[in-house]
């Protein structure tokens, strides 16, 4: 098996946008209810927040910004959701840890056949 | 993709080494420590805790606690712990936890290695983003890492 690390840098690279985006607490906050809570507005959302509504709404263009919510017009409020893509987060999580295995695995090798 | 998918990951790997070696670099802690990068204070016992810090180059700030399950001499050993646990001031404690097993197989050139850490499916979607948080030092750390691995024979 191999690899390119300019492949593995590339894919790391491209991910930058979503990893500054979900380096917040409270935009992490916003994406856990919408995963959970389904789509809904900037006022349900602000409900509970300890930050402003106006605050949730700078979020929320962040987010979209980097691919991951997106709004549409429903009656005379807007709607905030998930882009469908974003669901794919545990699973870049999982890519990570993964990885992570492996190179744990690599030192375990190079110890026992050493 | 499916659903499962997402609730583990299973590596499988052959040693070329005795079971007996590979099973003491699995449940000494001393050894555990060596390739995993931690400094672990005690030896593992059944269904006892276990921490040490971390040794691992930019992540010496952080501990590492495991919860041993099960020891069932060179065949199995299973432990519990806190995945994303990257934040010293976070109290994890009252998380869900991942299961990490490891089992042992001997083959014709050595010892066949598969660990399956599960669990990942109940662990809140705000910690598994936090995983991301590390810093760029961190991410070419570990692309190093990963490069120095795949490019093994």
């Amino acid at each position: 098996m191999s690899r390119s690390r300019s492949a593995v840098e590339a894919r790391w690279t491209n991910a930058a946008p979503v990893f500054a985006a979900l380096g917040d607490t409270t935009r992490l906050r916003v994406v856990a209810r919408l995963c959970f809570d389904g789509p809904q507005s900037i006022t349900r959302l602000s409900e509970g927040a300890r930050v402003t509504r106006q605050a949730i709404t700078k979020h929320l263009h962040a987010l979209a910004d980097a691919g991951l919510v997106r709004d549409r017009r429903h009656g005379r409020e807007r709607i905030w959701e998930l882009e469908p893509g974003a669901l794919a987060i545990p699973r870049r999580c999982l890519d990570q840890i993964s990885e992570q295995w492996d190179a744990v695995i690599g030192r375990l090798k190079a110890f026992v056949e050493e | 993709m499916s659903e499962a998918d997402t609730d583990r990951i299973e590596k499988k790997i052959v040693l070329r080494a005795p079971r007996s070696r590979v099973w003491r670099a699995l449940t000494n802690a001393g050894e555990f420590g060596a390739w995993f990068r931690v400094k672990l204070e005690g030896e593992f016992k059944e269904g006892a805790a276990i921490h040490g810090k971390i040794t691992h180059p930019g992540y010496e700030h952080l501990t590492m606690e495991l919860q041993v399950e099960r020891i069932e001499a060179e065949d199995y050993f299973a432990y519990r712990w806190h995945p994303y646990a990257v934040d010293p001031t976070f109290d994890y404690s009252v998380e869900p936890t991942t299961l990490v097993e490891f089992r042992l197989e001997e083959t014709d050139d050595g010892t066949l290695l598969t660990i399956v850490e599960s669990g990942f499916d109940q662990i809140p979607v705000e910690r598994r983003a936090q995983a991301f948080r590390m810093d760029d030092q961190g991410w070419a750390e570990q692309t190093r890492n990963i490069e120095r691995h795949v490019s093994q024979p």
